[in-house]
């Protein structure tokens, strides 16, 4: 048994961890993807453990990734969405918390629409925390399971070149993706208009391609992200219509790339915006492949946070 | 009232060009005389200042005192009284109150609040438009006649260039300055820190250097078309300082003022989603910081100020984009300028005290900013050597809304005296009874 979690108390995001850290967690990923392949989907891992799910914004594929994930471990989950808790009532966030540790829970996986909720829930509350989408800042199990797709094409990551593609400005996915792969060797892209990329961005560390052609040409796999459609009304973009035109991910695009491209996707998508229904739908996708990496990524994170070590894991995962 | 003898201090009133080991004697609430070896008066209440400095009193151009509307955090008085424990004879309070000081009856409120409270000075500062809402201006002659020594809507920008224009014009008459917020609302909405690395990585939104720079330059501009005086807030940026020097240079009527937060930190302390480096305007990079130490060295801003901005803790114990604006600044003001202007060799003390003192003094057309005989007795007597940390739990402000917690700093007021009255002592501190 390892000693000391591996991860330390919570998972906020990918720029804290190491690469070894993140080597971990996809690791202990791989044989967690052989429970949901079974008749009798859970390990007893996690019985016992109580964890909330606390979603203050909308989500269907994190929320229910998480709780599959949760299940398959045996834990106990609730559900706190923000409409059917007392947050409309005008409770703060540490409130919230206080109230919910007082009700002695050992883990909190976090959704929340300003940047640092997670980290600000973490510093406060003695439970584990799990960020699962801080505003603007990180979506680390996303990132995760990203990462656990390539590398199940690749078989490695390490001198992978992918291009993250689309409104990096407003995209914890884009952040957490940017951190992880580099930390493990990858080399980074990011290709977006200029009115949806950051201040500073090449700073982290990443190549800026100004256009969908340059990322085309230049990457191994694509991260195609989604277009909030409201980035028209605050001014960012002109129309859908030319966003299409100009960045959208077509077969006719990929068939001019010098490589068979790898097309990834965090979803949901916009069948037509930022990446057409028959890439989306085609040889080039693992979109599908990325949501099912989704629950074993998130076993591992669970896992490893409430002490589990790697090994166990390993047995666990092999066979028990 | 009892005359004050300081002896020995170390006197330093740049208004004179005065730089002496002397005593300072005050009477009348005036300064009476200064000089070596100045015979004490029986009654007189004596000070040994060896080892201090003794200057006119610190002025501060921009507070944010709450009362009234927000008297749980901070009111005339605690602010007052915060004030002198920083070293502050005088302190101007921005008109952001609620209801807005945008009136007589509003002004003359502040005025006797602070006479009742006889701590350091209170000036108001009016309004420039009627609610602070940008649209009709506020009765100027009325404010400068209940007391009022400028007029800003401070904490939000004058965004109609026509009003900022009539504004300058119209307080021409009454010799005031017009103080800006500088701030294209346009660049800046929804922006919680500087724009740059640090905002990027922390996926807050930012606000970019230009939103301030878009309004200074535009506020030079129509100081040149009305030769108004415009008085620019709390400047943060690199491309600031440089247009306020070329104003200068061509000889308009544009003062500015600057911050300790912003030459003494950067965006870097909002690291950890750290509400009490939220401010606005946001912290900025090093190469500004750098600026803001230079236009400060200079001349190019006139006055440090501290836009003393309290908040209660659990309005900063939140998210942080949720998290309001601000930090308190009274009681670190004069130990983060000696400490990062003076230690760094940046300032002389002189220097300093032209920056908090005199100038503020010429600035806005204020009493004090010189200890020459029959002025005011206004005076601070403090230890520049003095080494202390910052404990916010002891502040006099009702407010703990503070960065500096913990930081140690060199500098710290032992005496702060009004009109010729001890206002403030610190314990243990200079003065004695004989």
């Amino acid at each position: 048994m390892a000693s000391a979690p591996a991860l330390g108390k919570d998972l906020i995001g990918l720029e804290q961890l190491g690469a070894e850290q993140i080597r971990l967690i996809l690791d202990t990923a791989e044989p967690f993807k052989e429970v949901s392949e079974r008749p009798i989907k859970k390990v007893p891992a996690l019985r016992g453990k109580t964890i909330v799910n606390l979603f203050f914004e909308a989500s269907t594929r994190t929320r229910i990734s998480f709780e599959f994930a949760e299940k398959r471990l045996s834990a106990d989950t609730v559900n706190v969405a923000t409409a059917a808790s007392s947050v409309s009532k005008g409770e703060t966030l540490v409130d919230t918390a206080r109230n919910l540790e007082a009700m002695r829970i050992d883990m909190v996986v976090i959704r929340h629409g300003a940047s640092g909720a997670a980290q600000f829930l973490g510093q406060r509350i003695r439970s584990n925390v799990i960020n699962a989408g801080d505003g603007k800042h990180e979506h680390p199990t996303q990132a995760l399971l990203d990462m656990l797709t390539l590398r199940d094409r690749f078989k490695r990551l390490e001198g992978l070149k992918v291009a993250i593609c689309g409104d990096i400005l407003h995209s914890r996915v884009a952040r957490s993706n940017i951190w992880g792969l580099t930390r493990l060797g990858a080399e980074v892209g990011v290709c977006g208009p200029a009115t949806l990329l950051p201040r500073n961005v090449q700073e982290l560390g990443v190549t800026i391609l100004p256009r969908i052609e340059d990322a085309i040409q230049w990457a191994d796999a694509l991260n195609v992200l989604r277009l909030q459609l409201e980035r028209m009304q605050a001014g960012f973009l002109p129309s859908l219509r030319e966003y299409n035109r100009v960045f959208g991910v077509t077969n006719e695009r990929l068939a001019r790339a010098p490589k068979d491209l790898l097309v990834l996707h965090p979803g949901p998508i916009n069948r037509g915006v930022e990446i057409d229904s028959d890439v989306a739908d085609g040889p080039h996708s693992v979109i599908l492949p990325q949501v099912t990496n989704g629950v074993a990524v998130r076993m591992a994170v669970l896992y490893l946070l409430a002490g589990g070590s790697p090994d166990w894991a390993q047995s666990s995962g092999g066979g028990d | 009232m009892r005359p004050i003898l300081i002896r020995g201090g170390r006197i330093i009133d740049p208004s004179r060009g005065i730089d002496e080991v002397a005593d300072l004697y005050l009477a009348d609430g005036k300064v009476q005389a200064s000089g070596a070896g100045l015979g004490r008066p029986d009654d007189a209440l004596v000070v040994d200042a060896a080892g201090k400095v003794v200057s006119p009193g610190l002025i501060d151009l921009h507070v944010h005192l709450r009362e009234p509307g927000q008297e749980d955090i901070e009111t005339v008085a605690t602010g007052a009284m915060a004030a002198a424990a920083g070293g502050f004879s005088a302190v101007c309070a921005m008109p952001n109150t609620d209801p807005v000081t945008d009136n007589q009856a509003a002004v003359g409120f502040i005025v006797s609040q602070a006479q009742r409270a006889g701590k350091a000075r209170v000036y108001p500062i009016g309004a420039i438009s009627l609610g602070q809402k940008g649209r009709q201006l506020a009765e100027f002659g009325e404010l400068v006649g209940a007391g009022a020594v400028a007029v800003s809507d401070d904490g939000k920008p004058v965004v109609s260039s026509h009003l900022m224009r009539t504004a300058l014009e119209y307080a021409r008459t009454f010799g005031i300055p017009v103080a800006d917020h500088c701030e294209d609302p346009t660049l800046s909405a929804g922006g919680a820190m500087h724009e740059g690395l640090v905002s990027t990585r922390l996926g807050l939104k930012g606000i970019p250097a230009a939103a301030e720079e878009i309004m200074v330059a535009r506020d030079i501009l129509l100081a040149e078309l009305t030769g108004g005086h415009m008085h620019l807030c709390h400047m943060s940026t690199r491309g600031s300082v440089e247009l306020i020097r070329r104003a200068k240079e061509k000889g308009l009527r544009v003062t500015a003022e600057a911050c300790p937060h912003h030459f003494t930190l950067t965006h870097e302390a909002c690291e950890g989603y750290n509400t009490n480096a939220k401010m606005n305007p946001p912290l900025r990079e090093p190469e500004d910081r750098e600026a803001v130490r230079q236009g400060l060295r200079d001349g190019t801003i006139d006055a440090i100020c501290t836009d003393h901005a309290p908040h209660h803790y659990d309005a900063k114990e939140r998210e942080f984009d949720d998290a309001p604006n601000g930090i308190i600044g009274l009681e670190t003001a004069l130990g983060l300028a000696v400490t990062e202007l003076v230690e760094t060799g940046l300032l002389t003390l002189a220097d300093l005290v032209l920056r908090m003192s005199v100038m503020p003094a010429r600035v806005f057309n204020l009493p004090g900013g010189t200890l020459a005989p029959g002025s005011p007795a206004d005076v601070v007597v403090f230890d520049p050597g003095a080494r202390w940390t910052v404990r916010p739990e002891e502040f006099f402000s009702k407010s703990r809304n503070t960065p500096f917690g913990g930081r140690e700093l060199r500098g710290r007021a032992d005496l702060t005296i009004v009109r010729g009255q001890v206002v403030f002592q610190r314990n243990g501190g200079t003065a004695e009874r004989r």
